[in-house]
């Protein structure tokens, strides 16, 4: 971020003197428009964390704010004011997503590692206040005398009592109204709802103790009217930073790795999020669950990645050719249909299929293979081909519009050529077309590849990664490819989700994808030297 | 370029006069909220009022907003608190309730099925409520599945759970064990009058041991064991009973390549439509597929739960409620509002008015029970034991599903296939 505006020759240039530039009255007012409302936004984004407190976040808005201030307010600089926008939403989506998960990677965020210390420390506390058994019902009323607040209660047979944190319960001679209930105490204000809400961070936090002994309980409120008895179950040290069950005396202490455990390894129920190194990464190498079929699964993901790529490109590149005949009517029309599937989301077409390919009822079997019994999502084999035709079925139309863009930008003389020198028309296309198309193609199949390799929804949604494999517990199968694995790995198995396991595991998919990509793009280098 | 040497300063004067009316303005939306209203009684209260509640936010889906508006609106006439109904996709909302709860910027108050709370409960995103009297004015199974680690963390509102819905122009009397229920199905197929003899749907990635469960439960083969406060016990998984094989093997006779009653080729929405169209005389199912079979025109009963063994054949109930974010800033109001407004007989009937499923208090119970459709399904859940909401039953959920689809489709190992499951969920358990 703090490199955005490097000196550009631009400011430097003699300038242009046409239409809206940054100089005239019109380019100014926009200029302070924008800027301005930037800036209003940036006033309310830092007024809001503020009074949240979020120091580190403000300093790096308020540095931000002033940098996008200097570039567009100085003279000059211009690449930069280009770019500023452009970056500023790329460091905000990408950047900022991609370092966050590396810093989740090095983490144990997930189910039941979901937030800070204190955080779970009060969760528990809260969760261990019990109710005493069959103690009775209070109604009660807040009362106020020199800031503290008091709890003024009425039994079920009228007997009335007050106290405090620090005042065990006594009796009391209160003024009650019709229903019976204690509502004002000589010497005390009773609190209005309006106030008991102002306060109600103070007044939840009132426990009267029920009597001089402890094992008794106290009484607190939830909702300001009525109080009930409770004893908690465990007791919290901050100094030794423990827990104890009152009732067996286990403690439960601080492992370091987020969660509180007793000495015979129970954990209490809500952990926090700690660090954890690289903890994650070598569960990705040693876990059982992951080793087994991962070969397999690598496999099948490189075979469906490029599969789908060729076939995909295949299709599309025919059928781009087809309808760029000259003399073909209605091409618009055939080039609408052909791009429908595209308009398709991915997750509802593989939903759509899953239907169609049932195997008793499914539109496929019983009307292209007459009522034959097909099992096409449920055998090992047939499930990765209806998976590949599927993928083919969504994928064909978007290399079908880059093909044609591609080949009506060819120049029409190469073709003449071609054709004056008596080259048959497979012969044009082989050995001049394609080459020619493959220069601008390339770098989209590369892409493609990649985003085929972690093509979630089709595998998700059409077949979940099944027919499962039988040598493993975890619920991965043969259609599984890295993505949904790491799914069904960090989110499927065990209890509950694990994010620190899940980045892990796609920085993992990530490098290999880089690499792949990165050496690929070196090859195409080969292929513009056609050119 | 000497001409505009001034500007600059210019610019920079216009720019900073439009931002401090920009920031007047906005502190001043963000200020002004209003304050409660019933605070004027003592003049010496001086600073106690400042500062109080006006809003409270809850997390509701679509279907379900339109029945709480009415209870909202007596709310903020007596407290002056106004509660937000924020819309939220239902499939994603409990995982961004937990995300956002820790953040501050969760809600107040959010609606959901009670078995999201031993995963909320293990994030600490909620906190427990206080029903105190008002407890035993709920159905009791309600209240009981609303209870985690022996402290209640919901108000329920409505229950759910299947029952085996029956076409009484096909079978006039309804059968108490699921052979019977075969032996009608399938003389109504011999005689011409239906297709399918029994119909339940069946996801075909992941088969449906919920629908299945009743049938698994009256051979005496629930999940978990319970503890004697009626809570599970996770370490006590007991699909691995001795007659859990007998189920698997069972499973395999219904199957594909048994009598096919099972057929794991009708999904959801297959058994749905073939059931609405007078083909089969049986449908398991639940209460939501009971409008549209009416609207078809079917003439429908509401059976037992057929058994298989000599046990009960208790389904899962399913309880929806209301929580409290434990990172409430607005905690006593959101405990007023849950405790003493949403437990009214008033939002019970809002809420069964829009959602049709059985209300969790008996007062709306009674009523909505005028309906025998409601009635019975009421009747079978009284019957039904808590889906587990232990964190664990994730761990069951898929091993179980699958297993019990490859026995349907066919297998000549039942007993190893559920004994490896059995093996696979509590290696799944221990792992954690």
């Amino acid at each position: 971020m703090p490199t955005l505006a490097p000196p550009g020759p631009a400011a430097t240039r003699p300038r242009k003197k046409s239409g809206i530039t940054p100089d005239s009255t019109l380019g100014l007012l926009a200029k302070i428009v924008l800027l301005g409302l930037v800036d209003a936004f940036a006033v309310y984004v830092s007024i809001t964390l503020f009074l949240q407190e979020k120091w580190v976040i403000l300093v790096f808005a308020s540095a931000v704010t002033l940098l996008i201030n200097w570039i567009y307010l100085r003279k000059g600089g211009l690449p930069a004011k280009y770019l500023a926008p452009g970056i500023f939403f790329l460091v905000i989506f990408q950047v900022f997503v991609m370092v966050y998960s590396g810093y989740v990677a090095f983490t144990n965020y997930g189910d039941g590692h979901n937030s800070t210390k204190a955080d779970a420390v009060n969760a528990i506390q809260l969760s261990a206040q019990q109710r005493v058994l069959d103690s009775p019902a209070y109604r009660v009323s807040i009362l106020e005398r020199d800031g503290d607040f008091h709890l003024l209660a009425t039994d079920p047979d009228g007997g009335v009592s007050v106290g405090a944190t620090d005042a065990p319960l006594e009796d009391a001679d209160a003024i009650t109204d019709a229903t019976g209930r204690a509502v004002e105490l000589e010497g005390y204000r009773t609190l209005q709802f309006g106030e008991v809400l102002a306060n109600q961070e103070d007044i939840l936090a009132v426990t009267v103790p029920f009597s001089d002994d402890p094992e008794d309980g106290s009484l607190r409120t939830s909702d300001g009217s009525s109080a009930y008895v409770y004893r908690p179950s465990l007791s919290f040290d901050e100094a030794t930073s423990t827990f104890t069950d009152l009732e067996t005396g286990t403690t439960y202490t601080d492992t370091g790795e987020g969660s509180f455990q007793s000495a015979d390894g129970e954990q209490l129920s809500t952990g926090w999020k700690v660090n954890v190194g690289f903890d994650n990464f070598t569960k990705a190498f040693s876990d059982q669950n992951i080793r087994d079929p991962l070969l397999q699964v690598v496999l099948w993901t490189f075979t469906f990645a490029i599969v789908s790529v060729l076939s995909t490109f295949a299709l599309g590149l025919f059928l781009a050719n087809a309808f760029n005949l000259p003399d073909l009517r209605g091409k618009r029309i055939y080039r609408i249909l052909m791009i429908l599937p595209y308009a398709f989301p991915a997750f509802l077409a593989g939903l759509v299929w899953s239907g169609l390919l049932n195997p008793e009822f499914g539109f496929v079997n019983t009307t292209f293979f007459g009522g034959a019994d097909i099992p096409w999502l449920t055998d090992p084999l047939l499930a990765k081909v209806s998976v590949l035709v599927v993928n083919l079925w969504l994928g064909f139309p978007y290399m079908f519009l880059v093909c044609t863009g591609a080949l009506q930008s060819l120049p029409e003389e190469v073709n003449e050529a071609a054709r004056m020198d008596g080259a048959s028309a497979w012969r044009t296309f082989t050995a001049i077309k394609l080459p020619l198309l493959l220069v601008s193609v390339a770098p989209l199949l590369i892409a493609s590849f990649a985003f085929n390799f972690n093509n979630f929804n089709v595998i998700y949604m059409l077949t979940d990664g099944g027919p499962r494999f039988d040598n493993t517990t975890a619920n991965i199968g043969h259609t599984d490819i890295l993505i949904t694995m790491v799914y069904e790995i960090a989110f499927g198995t065990g209890v509950g989700r694990d994010y620190g396991l899940a980045s892990a595991l796609s920085i993992i998919i990530f490098l290999i994808v880089a690499v792949v990509s990165a050496v690929s793009f070196r090859q195409t280098k080969a292929l513009e030297d056609i050119n | 370029m000497k001409v505009r040497s001034t500007q600059p300063t210019r610019r920079l004067a216009l720019i900073t006069g439009a931002m401090s009316v920009a920031v007047l303005a906005l502190t001043a939306c963000g200020g002004g909220a209003s304050e409660p209203s019933a605070t004027s009684s003592t003049p010496a209260a001086g600073g106690l009022a400042e500062g109080g509640a006006t809003t409270l936010t809850m997390w509701v889906d679509a279907e379900r907003a339109p029945a709480l508006e009415e209870i909202t609106k007596s709310f903020k006439e007596d407290t002056g608190i106004e509660v937000k109904l924020a819309v939220k996709d239902f499939a994603a909302v409990r995982d961004d309730f937990i995300t956002q709860v820790p953040t501050g910027k969760g809600p107040d108050l959010i609606v959901g099925p009670h078995d999201w709370l031993g995963t909320f409960v293990q994030n600490g995103v909620i906190a427990p409520v206080e029903l105190g009297d008002k407890a035993s004015e709920f159905q009791e199974s309600t209240i009981q599945a609303m209870t985690y680690d022996g402290s209640v963390y919901g108000v329920p509102y409505a229950l759910e759970n299947i029952a085996l819905l029956r076409n009484t122009d096909l079978v006039p009397e309804a059968a108490a064990t699921f052979e019977e229920v075969i032996a009608n199905g399938e003389a109504a197929v011999a005689a011409g009058d239906a297709v399918y003899p029994f119909l339940v749907g069946m996801d075909p990635k992941q088969g449906d041991p919920y629908h299945l469960y009743p049938l698994q439960t009256s051979m005496g083969v629930p999940v978990f064991g319970q503890n004697d406060d009626g809570s599970y016990n996770a370490d006590e998984l007991l699909l691995g009973e001795p007659n859990g094989v007998e189920f698997a093997k069972k499973l395999v006779e219904w199957g594909d390549t048994g009598s096919k009653v099972i057929n794991s080729n009708i999904t959801g929405d297959i058994a749905k439509e073939k059931f609405n169209a007078g083909e089969s005389p049986y449908f398991l199912t639940g209460p939501w597929n009971v409008p549209d079979a009416q609207a078809a025109g079917l003439n429908l009963a509401v059976d037992e739960l057929p058994t298989v063994g000599a046990e009960d054949a208790q389904p899962f109930i399913g309880v929806n409620g209301f929580f409290i974010s434990s990172k409430s800033a607005n905690a006593l109001a959101a405990n007023e509002f849950a405790v003493n407004y949403l437990s009214t007989e008033a939002a019970q009937d809002a809420m069964y008015d829009v959602g049709g499923r059985p209300p969790a208090l008996n007062a709306s119970f009674d009523k909505a029970a005028s309906d025998p459709i409601v009635a019975a399904f009421g009747e079978i859940g009284a019957n039904g034991v808590p889906m587990p909401a232990l964190p664990e039953m994730q761990a069951v959920w898929a091993d179980w599903g699958a297993t019990e689809l490859a026995l349907i489709k066919g297998s000549d190992d039942p007993t190893g296939a559920w004994t490896t499951m059995v093996g696979n969920i509590e290696a799944k358990i221990a792992g954690q």
